[in-house]
């Protein structure tokens, strides 16, 4: 298989021109430009209401096609980027991206959004958060950990296994400090589906279902989630009991999406999108403003599309060509699929409200970005099978 | 690839086939299938907004002495919504509130229903705001009934205790400054009508309070700041469901007049001495106005006005009984801005750059008899003085009226006497209306008066108007008047005959009165003291200003206003020239010498020409001085009258001299900037500082001396 590259890694970090257009998964890519371009329509409505009494109105929806370029350069770079360097960088990566991690707590550079203190402030008003480059770096290390020196029909060895949950332990405790629980769960999921799909022994996978079970529990019965965390988590249960802002928050979005009925207000004549009646509507809600102003239609348009590039993810895994390329692609189709659940689940009022933003629709820089990293690693992945089969 | 590992890929796969089924059947149910109700949900949705009003601007003297602050009260409020969800809506907590506050039970009680509804009593004593508001019940609580309230927070739910800001004058150097200040009001029907159906958050609304008068008035939008708004989610039931959005009031911004408020003091003390002067000659002395000009800017440095109020009446709403007092005492306008008065020979100025304008030789000779006969009527000099022909500066500086009804008479026979045109020439007028009489100076501050500029237009217009009645009241001939004094009906029939008949003219009396500043001319004393002062700094007519700027209340912004030119006075330069050099003669060798003997006029030449201005009926002559100093190198212009007060010499006089002195710093005849009311000697450049705690400081730079603004009182 390593014949087919011919640059030497230490000089040439992308693959040869020959045949990246043709080989490219086009769906996928088609599917990610879509669902970008429909997300930031979204952003748009959403963000009206709140900017209209600003100087430019459109401020908002700029720094999103800005954060939104910036995304696709690094896509394209991701899915160029030659595999062997990318796997003797891995490290590197992951190293650079804890200490990341560790930013926001650095007083005057982090800061607290809703509750979790995740972001890094920037020059010029924009913040970064870490932990989303952290899902990336964690599944390469964990793929790196779970595939490196073995035959690929073999199970792992529970050292490596051992290894690579540590790699996924890691950031995920930090993140929980930084009160970012809706992280903490889809990396967890990350962590649970690669191991699993690595091959490793049927007791990891039980075992390690069963520990975060238990965790759960234990970390609720305990108290070591604070009381808002629990609130947040439980909220959705009862929407009407209380006005409690998470819940009026849940109450507020399944209002919206019900509102939306087959066909929806229209896009910007959503009453409860330009009335400002859900918050975070850019972000955390965003599955409210094409509940209400494009309704039922406009809601299964975009899980489709959402469903398209899990349904690519899943193929380029399955057609993987090495036990890398496949457990990079695991990953990220876990991370995907886990994030829209609970994003989209959370303004349906069937998953606790936690801060996450919807991949590739929200707005939000650092997610945006590190998605379209997910989605070039996908094409690299696909590209690396396709060179090796012919 | 192990079929371990693909059987688990396949578990994934399906899994999030499963979870994205998921969501599509759960937008289904919430979409198609509770679809209308969420819609219904969505549209009895709606939002309420609770403003809370913004502290309201310090006004500053120049020096930044608080001339109005704030002071803060402790206010009880209600919130209605959470004392409904009390057994009974909350009797009980009301009857525990009156005993605590010891007010009666029912004054709460009717505090707290909204205007409008059933059982409501009228404003003020109803609610006039939003439902979603707290309703305060009682202000000026004493801290430990509000704290112990506080503590009690079970037995009062929906009550809260907190501070609010009221308006204080600290009266720095006991200014009063009154009519400049102004006061705040509850908002009027009329402003809420005016702005309308909007929802800007920065508007109007029912429980605010606005400037009524004065500078409180003209730049209420920047004092009064930006409200607070707390938007609030509510449901078709009324109920608050959550909190859209949360703004923090934004405080107004200072406003720094160009008062000096030791300066103001002293100019009201003059005033009320120059007033009991003319008490003290046997005149009634009703009222009197005194403005001070900085000649090269038009700043306002203190402008007094007689009789006056306190400010401090309106704070909580003025009752019935001292309005009434109020407009007995005739003290709620100022004289100074708003009133209008014959100008007597003070307008003798413009007479003289008339002369200017109609190509008289101001450096010729002119005879001054003891009176002229004109028509038939004899128009004397001021106690029949004979002075001989003499030169125009000799006649200005002892008031020869004589000379000006010869300059008149010429040029209304010029212009074509009698049956000349209403759009003849008239210098006269012109000058005047150059001078920026009959129209408002445009001073800042509502309701200026304009005064009038007698003139041909003036009486044909009147004329115009009036003529119907005339013409219709000679043809009845008073049948009324008649039945009790034939002879006075007689005489109203024979006025009112010629009235109609030829009342448009503008005849040679006219004109002759016209020039003296008597007859239909009327003026404010602030528009003189611009007159003065446009003379004074070589023929720029300023428009008067207050407000030197605004300072934001953490001191980060500042706003300057720069002086703003009306015109340059069109009249002759020579003429401007002429006067400068002719009225410092008042002073020192006319009838402004008496008050000024022993004043060291070779260090501080005071121009200045008096005023003993006619009025009709048996009242003594309203008392005018008109000034400038110094005379070499103008600075300051002062305009004193008293109505019904005598001479501009003998009772206006005096306190201008004292005003000069204060500003100068003079004491006998030694002159020391140091000794001068104005910080430094002189009126200050920059603006007062603010610091970020909202206190503000006196000016920096070079102009600010020692400053003694700790004594003026505390700045909040």
């Amino acid at each position: 298989m390593s014949g087919i590259l011919a640059s030497d890694p230490a000089t040439h970090t992308l693959t040869r021109q020959r045949g990246y257009w043709r080989d490219l998964d086009w769906i996928l890519l088609i599917a990610a430009v879509g669902t970008t371009i429909f997300g930031s329509m979204l952003v748009w409505s959403a963000s009206r209401a709140d900017m209209a009494s600003d100087s430019d109105p459109q401020s908002y929806l700029k720094r999103h096609v800005i954060n939104v370029v910036i995304g696709v350069a690094l896509g394209w770079f991701a899915s160029r980027v030659d595999y062997r360097w990318l796997r003797a960088y891995t490290p590197i990566i992951y190293g650079v991206s804890a200490f990341l991690l560790v930013l926001p707590f650095v007083p005057g550079l982090g800061t607290t959004i809703a509750g979790a203190r995740a972001w890094i402030d920037l020059p010029g008003g924009m913040t970064l958060q870490p932990s989303e480059f952290a899902k990336v770096a964690v599944i390469l290390m964990m793929a790196v950990l779970l595939s490196e020196k073995r035959d690929i029909e073999s199970e792992p060895r529970d050292r490596d296994v051992l290894m690579a949950l540590g790699a996924a332990v890691l950031p995920i405790l930090i993140i929980l400090v930084q009160n970012d629980t809706g992280t903490v769960l889809i990396l967890g999921s990350v962590a649970l589906s690669v191991i699993a799909v690595s091959g490793a022994r049927t007791r990891w996978v039980i075992g390690l279902i069963g520990g975060a079970v238990v965790g759960i529990v234990v970390a609720i019965q305990l108290g070591l989630l604070k009381e808002y965390q629990v609130q947040r988590l439980t909220s959705f249960i009862n929407p009407g009991d209380d006005v409690t802002s998470a819940a009026y928050n849940a109450h507020q979005a399944r209002i919206a999406i019900g509102g939306g009925g087959w066909t929806g207000y229209g896009l910007f004549e959503g009453p409860q999108t330009q009335g400002k009646f859900v918050p975070v509507n850019e972000s955390d809600f965003i599955y409210t403003v094409v509940g209400e102003e494009l309704g039922f239609a406009g809601s299964v348009l975009l899980i489709a599309l959402l469903g398209v590039i899990l349904w690519r993810a899943v193929m380029i895994a399955f057609r993987a060509d090495d036990m890398f390329g496949r457990l990079v692609a695991t990953g990220i189709v876990a991370w995907l699929a886990f994030q829209m659940f609970e994003n989209i689940g959370m303004s349906l009022g069937i998953m606790p409200i936690t801060g996450i933003p919807l991949p590739l629709v929200s707005a939000g820089g650092t997610s945006m970005m590190a998605t379209w990293i997910a989605v070039g690693l996908l094409e690299n992945v696909r590209l690396h099978a396709v060179r090796a089969g012919s | 690839m192990s079929e371990r590992s693909n059987l688990r890929l396949l578990v994934l796969a399906v899994l999030v086939v499963s979870l994205l089924g998921t969501l599509v059947a759960r937008s289904f149910y919430l979409q198609i299938m509770e679809g209308a109700e969420y819609r219904a949900a969505a549209e009895g949705n709606t939002v309420r907004e609770v403003a809370e009003p913004a502290v309201r601007g310090l006004v500053l003297d120049q020096a930044g002495r608080p001339l109005i602050s704030n002071r803060t009260t402790v206010v009880v409020t209600v919130d209605r919504q959470t004392l409904a969800q009390e057994p009974n809506d909350g009797a009980a907590v009301v009857t525990r509130l009156s005993r605590i506050l010891e007010v009666p039970r029912d004054s709460i009680a009717d505090r707290l229903k909204t205007c409008g509804t059933e059982g409501a009593k009228p404003p003020p004593v109803c609610w006039n705001g939003s439902t979603y508001q707290p309703v305060p019940v009682a202000s000026d609580v004493d801290t430990q009934i509000a704290l112990s309230i506080m503590e009690r927070r079970r037995e009062f739910p929906g009550v809260t205790a907190k501070l609010e800001a009221v308006r204080q004058y600290p009266a720095p150097f006991n200014v009063n400054a009154a009519h400049i200040l102004g006061y705040l009001g509850p908002v009027t029907e009329e402003q809420l009508d005016a702005q309308g159906d909007t929802t800007d958050p920065d508007r109007l609304r029912r429980t605010d309070v606005v400037g009524r008068t004065g500078l409180e008035k003209q730049y209420d939008d920047q004092l009064r700041g930006r409200p607070g708004i707390t938007t609030l989610a509510v449901d078709t039931a009324g109920n608050v469901t959550g909190t859209l959005e949360e703004k923090d009031p934004q405080a107004g911004d200072y406003l720094v007049t160009s008062i000096d408020a030791k300066l103001q003091s002293v100019v009201e003390q003059q005033l009320i001495n120059a007033v009991r002067r003319a008490q003290g000659q046997g005149y009634a002395g009703k009222s009197g106005a005194a403005v001070v000009i900085e000649v090269d800017t038009g700043r306002v440095l203190a402008m007094a006005s007689y009789p006056t109020y306190d400010p401090s009446i309106w704070i909580g709403g003025v009752t019935r009984k001292q309005y009434q007092q109020l407009i007995d005492d005739e003290s709620l306008s100022s004289n100074a801005y708003q009133g209008q008065f014959a100008p007597g020979s003070t307008f003798k100025a413009i007479s003289t750059a008339a002369a200017g304008l109609d190509n008289f030789n101001l450096y010729g000779i002119y005879p001054c008899p003891s009176q002229v006969t004109v028509g038939g009527t004899v128009f004397r000099n001021y106690e029949s003085k004979p002075y001989g022909p003499i030169s125009l500066t000799r006649a200005l500086e002892v008031s020869c009226n004589t000379v000006f009804y010869d300059i008149a008479k010429r040029m209304w026979q010029k212009a074509g006497g009698p049956d000349a045109d209403v759009t003849a020439p008239d210098p006269i007028a012109e000058a005047a209306t150059s001078f920026g009489l009959g129209v408002p100076t445009g001073i800042d501050l509502p309701g200026e008066a304009a005064g009038r500029v007698a003139s041909r237009e003036f009486k044909y217009d009147n004329w115009e108007a009036r003529k119907d009645t005339w013409c219709r009241n000679a043809e009845e001939g008073y049948p009324e008047t008649r039945k009790t004094d034939p002879k006075l009906a007689d005489y109203y029939t024979a006025l009112d005959r010629e009235n109609c008949t030829d009342g448009y003219q503008w005849r040679a009396g006219d004109a002759l009165n016209a020039a003296i500043g008597q007859g239909d001319t009327t003026v404010t004393p602030l528009q003189m003291a611009m007159v003065y002062a446009a003379i004074a700094n070589g023929g720029t007519l300023y428009q008067p200003q207050v407000a030197k700027g605004f300072v934001s209340a953490d001191g980060s912004s500042v706003q300057e206003f720069d002086p703003v030119v009306v015109r340059k006075v069109e009249v002759p330069k020579s003429a401007i020239r002429f006067l400068r050099r002719s009225l410092p003669g008042v002073t020192t060798d006319g009838s402004g010498e008496t008050p000024f003997l022993g004043f060291p006029l070779d260090r501080i030449p005071v121009a200045s020409k008096t005023g003993s201005a006619q009025v009709t009926g048996d009242k003594a002559s309203t008392s005018w001085f008109a000034s400038y100093a110094p005379a070499n190198d103008p600075k300051y212009a002062i305009v004193m009258m008293v109505t019904e007060g005598g001479t501009g010499s003998k009772t206006s006089g005096p306190s201008v001299r004292k005003i000069y002195e204060a500003i100068f710093g003079v004491r006998g005849t030694q002159v020391n900037p140091r000794d001068s009311v104005l910080v430094g000697g002189e009126p200050q450049q920059a603006l007062p500082v603010v610091r970020p705690d909202g206190t503000p400081v006196a000016p920096q730079g070079r102009r600010s001396g020692v400053a003694d603004i700790r004594a003026a009182g505390s700045s909040q």
